[in-house]
C-alpha cells in the first residue's frame, strides 16, 4: 500500500489569520481509494486545513497538489474551479443543502457543469433538443441511484429542508458524490447522528471507498467512526501535526493521548 | 370576560394616549395663511382629533376582544363603526368617514378571520375543495390568460380600462423580468428601473434620430439593456444581500442622473417627444398616414377609431409579457435555472459544487435586464414621450413590491400583485389624496395574512415521482 502514489499531497501548509497561526507547517498525504481521517481537539485547525484544500481559504504558505489526469495546484485555483476541474467535493460542518429545493433538485444542481455543457449553455435546452433531454434523463438516473443508496427515494420530491437531520447529512454526502469527485472531503459527517445512523454512515463511507473508488478525507470527533473505517489518521493539535499513521497505532501514541486528555505536567511531549 | 375587561380598557386607553400625543401636532393644529402681515396663524381641528381618538379607542378595544376570542362583541363594534361612517351623520371631514368605515371593516375582518380560515381549511379537504384547489393551481394561469385575451371584446373595454390594462401588463412584464433576478437568483436589485430606462431611451433615440422602426429596435434595446446589466453587474455581483441592494440602488440613480444631465444626447429633463408608435406590418395607427405609409384602418378597410391603437398596444404587451413568462418557465427547468435557485439558497454550497457564482448571477442579471429593456421600448412607443421623471426610484420599488407581494419566484403571484398594486390606486381614485392610504392598508393586510406573499407555493422544476391524482391515496 505504501508504494502507491498519493492522491493529494499537502506540503508545509500554513495559514495565518492576522496574529493567529491556525495551521502551522502541516504536511501529509492521502492515498487513492483510502479513507484518511484528520482528528484533533477543538480549535486544532482541522476545518482550516479543509478550507484550504477546497479553496475557501488561500493558504499563507504551502503547496497542495492533487494528482488526477494532471497535477492540480489547488492553492492557485479559485474556489469553484477546484470543484469543477480538480474534482474535490466537500460537505460542511453545519449541513448546507438547498433547503427550499427538492431532494432530487439538490442532486441535479450537483451535476450542473455536466448538464450545462449538454444544454449548450442553455441554448439547446431552450430549444428542447434531444441531446439535452438524454443528458437530463441520465442525470436523473444517477440521482436515483444515489437516492437508493441513501434510502431517500420516496422523499425525492420533498423539499430538502423538511428532511430529518440524519437524512440531510446523508443527502449532503450524496450531493457531493453526484459531482463525480476524485476526493471527497467530509467535515464531521457523524456530528449529531444517533448510533444507528452513525453505523449507516460508516457503511456508506466504506462503500464509497470500495465501490466508487473515491478517496475520502474526513474530519471527525466520533472515534467509533474514525477507528472503524479509516485507513490512515492524521492528528492535529494547536495547528501542528502531532501524529500520523494507521488508527491502531495513533490510538496508542502518547502525544495523541496527551493532546486529548492532557499530560501530568499539562504539556504535550514531543511527538 | 369580566376579569380581562379592565386590562383591555387600560390597553385601549394607552393606545389612545399615544395616538393623542402624536395626533395633537399632526392633526390638531394646522397652519393657515391668514393673509395679513402676521403671516401664519393656527387653525384648530380638535373635534377631528377627538373623533379619531374615539375611533382608535374602540378599534383597539375591538382588536383585543377579537384576539381573546370574543368575536361577536368585536364584530358588533366593527359594524357600529361602519354604520356610523356610512351614515349621513355629519362628521367634520370626508376623510373621517372613510377612516371610521375602514377601521370598522378591518375590525370585522380581523374578528371573522379565524372562522374564514377554518372554513377555508375544512373546505379544502372536501372532494369538491380538492377539485377546486387542483383547478386553481393548474388552471388559474390559463383562466387568467383566457380572460386577458378576451378582455378587449368585452363591454368593459373602454378607453380607461384598456389604458389601465396596458399599464398593469407592463408591470406584470417588469415583475416577471425582475422575478428572475430577485425571485429565482435571490439578488436584491433596487435599481431595476435603470434597465427599463435604457430600453426606453434606446428606442426613443434610435427611432427619432436614426429613423429605425419599433420592431427593429426591440431586439436591439433588449441587447443594450442586457449589456448594461453585464457591465454594471460584473463588478457588483460579488457583493451579497444588503450591500448588493445599496449598490444597485446607486446604479439606478446614476443612470437616471446621466440621462438627466447628458443634455446633448437625451435632451435632459425636457425629455424626448414625438416618438413614433409601433407599426402593424408597416402600417401606422393614426387617422391620416404620413407620406409613403398606410394607416391600419386603410389596410384592414375598417373605419378609424382611437381605441384600435390601444387594443393593439394591449395585445403587444400581452405577447411580450407572455414571452417573458414562457422564457422564465423554460429557464427554470434548465440547469442554469436550478443553479439560480441554488445560489439563492446557499452560495457557499454552490461554490463547493463547482458552480461559478459570478457567471450564473450575471446570466440572471443580464436576462432580467433584457426583459426590462423590451418593456422600456414598449413604454416609449406607447407614451410617445419619455423623460427621466418616469424612471425614478419609486418605479423600482413598485416593481420589487410586486415581486415580493406576489410571493418570491411565483409567476401567477406577480400577476395578482400587479393587478392589486397598480389597479388599487386607480380604483380608489375617488378617495382623492387618501388613495395611497387604501393602497398602504391593502399592502399591510396582505403582509399580515400572507406573510410569504400571495402565492408562496413552489412547484419543483422536475419530479421523480409523478403527482398522484387528487383523491387517490
Amino acid at each position: 500500500m505504501n508504494d502507491v502514489a498519493p492522491l493529494i499531497e499537502v506540503e508545509h501548509l500554513t495559514m495565518r489569520f492576522g496574529g493567529l497561526l491556525a495551521v502551522d507547517d502541516v504536511s501529509f498525504t492521502a492515498k487513492p481509494s483510502q479513507i484518511t481521517a484528520i482528528i484533533g481537539p477543538n480549535g486544532a485547525g482541522k476545518t482550516t486545513v479543509f478550507n484550504c484544500i477546497t479553496g475557501f481559504y488561500k493558504p499563507t504558505i504551502g503547496r497542495l497538489t492533487l494528482r488526477g489526469d494532471r497535477d492540480y495546484l489547488l492553492e492557485r485555483m479559485l474556489g469553484h474551479e477546484i470543484g469543477r476541474t480538480a474534482r474535490v467535493a466537500r460537505t460542511f460542518q453545519n449541513v448546507r443543502l438547498f433547503p427550499g429545493m427538492t431532494v432530487l433538485e439538490n442532486l441535479l444542481v450537483a451535476q450542473h457543469n455536466k448538464l450545462m455543457h449538454a444544454s449548450g449553455m442553455s441554448v439547446f435546452g431552450l430549444l428542447g433538443l434531444q441531446r439535452y433531454r438524454t443528458a437530463e434523463t441520465h442525470a436523473i438516473e444517477i440521482a436515483r441511484r444515489w437516492l437508493e443508496r441513501i434510502g431517500l427515494v420516496v422523499d425525492a420530491d420533498r423539499p430538502a429542508g423538511e428532511l430529518p437531520y440524519g437524512a440531510q447529512r446523508r443527502l449532503e454526502i450524496a450531493r457531493a458524490m453526484c459531482t463525480e469527485p476524485r476526493l471527497l472531503c467530509l467535515d464531521e459527517p457523524a456530528a449529531g447522528l444517533n448510533p444507528r445512523e452513525s453505523a449507516q454512515l460508516n457503511a456508506l463511507l466504506v462503500s464509497i471507498r470500495d465501490q466508487d473508488g473515491v478517496s475520502v478525507l474526513l474530519i471527525e470527533h466520533d472515534m467509533s467512526v474514525v477507528m472503524r473505517i479509516s485507513d490512515h489518521v492524521v492528528v492535529l493539535d494547536y495547528g501542528r501535526k502531532i501524529a500520523e499513521g494507521p488508527p491502531a497505532e495513533v490510538q496508542r501514541d502518547p502525544a495523541v493521548i496527551g493532546a486529548y486528555l492532557g499530560t501530568a505536567e499539562g504539556e504535550v511531549p514531543d511527538a | 370576560m369580566g376579569s380581562r375587561l379592565p386590562t383591555m380598557l387600560k390597553d385601549a386607553g394607552l393606545t389612545t394616549l399615544v395616538a393623542a400625543t402624536l395626533g395633537i401636532f399632526l392633526v390638531g393644529f394646522r397652519t393657515v395663511d391668514v393673509g395679513s402681515r402676521t403671516g401664519l396663524g393656527f387653525d384648530y381641528q380638535f373635534f377631528d382629533l377627538g373623533v379619531a381618538l374615539v375611533v382608535i379607542f374602540f378599534g383597539r378595544l375591538g382588536l383585543s376582544l377579537a384576539a381573546t376570542g370574543q368575536r361577536w362583541p368585536a364584530i358588533a363594534l366593527g359594524v357600529v363603526m361602519i354604520a356610523i361612517g356610512a351614515s349621513p351623520l355629519k362628521l367634520p371631514s370626508g376623510f373621517l368617514h372613510w377612516f371610521v368605515v375602514l377601521g370598522g371593516l378591518l375590525l370585522v375582518i380581523r374578528a371573522a378571520w379565524p372562522w374564514a380560515n377554518q372554513a377555508l381549511v375544512s373546505a379544502a379537504h372536501t372532494p369538491t375543495g380538492r377539485l377546486v384547489d387542483r383547478i386553481g393551481s393548474k388552471w388559474l394561469g390559463w383562466l387568467l390568460l383566457a380572460l386577458a385575451i378576451l378582455l378587449p371584446f368585452t363591454p368593459f373595454a373602454d378607453q380607461k380600462t384598456m389604458d389601465l390594462s396596458v399599464l398593469i401588463l407592463t408591470y406584470v412584464m417588469l415583475g416577471w423580468g425582475l422575478n428572475i433576478v430577485v425571485g429565482l437568483a435571490g439578488l436584491l436589485d433596487l435599481g431595476y428601473v435603470a434597465f427599463y430606462a435604457v430600453g426606453a431611451y434606446s428606442y426613443a433615440l434610435l427611432s427619432t434620430q436614426q429613423g429605425l422602426g419599433f420592431w427593429a429596435v426591440l431586439p436591439l434595446a433588449g441587447m443594450l439593456a442586457a449589456s448594461f446589466g453585464i457591465v454594471l453587474g460584473f463588478p457588483v455581483l460579488r457583493l451579497r444581500g444588503d450591500y448588493l441592494a445599496i449598490v444597485t440602488l446607486g446604479f439606478g440613480e446614476i443612470i437616471r442622473l446621466v440621462i438627466l444631465n447628458w443634455f446633448d444626447l437625451t435632451n435632459g429633463p425636457a425629455g424626448i417627444g414625438s416618438i413614433p408608435g409601433p407599426t402593424l406590418f408597416g402600417a401606422v395607427f393614426a387617422e391620416t398616414a404620413p407620406a409613403g405609409q398606410q394607416t391600419v384602418a386603410e389596410m384592414l378597410g375598417i373605419p378609424f377609431n382611437g381605441i384600435q391603437r390601444l387594443i393593439f398596444l394591449y395585445y403587444l404587451i400581452l405577447v411580450l409579457a407572455l414571452i417573458t413568462n414562457l422564457f422564465t418557465q423554460r429557464m427554470r427547468r434548465l440547469p442554469v435555472g436550478r443553479a439560480w435557485e441554488a445560489l439563492r439558497e446557499d452560495e457557499t454550497a454552490c461554490k463547493a459544487l463547482g458552480i461559478n457564482p459570478t457567471n450564473t448571477k450575471l446570466t440572471a442579471f443580464a436576462i432580467g435586464a433584457m426583459f426590462a429593456g423590451f418593456a422600456g421600448s414598449f413604454f416609449a412607443a406607447k407614451q410617445r414621450f419619455i423623460s427621466p421623471e418616469s424612471f425614478t426610484f419609486i418605479e423600482s420599488a413598485i416593481i420589487l413590491s410586486i415581486v415580493v407581494l406576489g410571493g418570491m419566484g411565483s409567476q401567477i403571484g406577480v400577476v395578482l400583485a400587479a393587478v392589486l398594486l397598480i389597479g388599487t390606486p386607480e380604483w380608489f381614485r375617488d378617495l382623492g389624496s387618501y388613495r395611497m392610504l387604501a393602497f398602504g392598508l391593502a399592502m399591510v393586510l396582505i403582509m399580515v395574512f400572507r406573510p410569504r406573499g400571495l402565492i408562496a407555493h413552489r412547484e419543483p422544476s422536475l419530479r421523480l415521482h409523478p403527482v398522484r391524482r387528487a383523491g387517490a391515496p
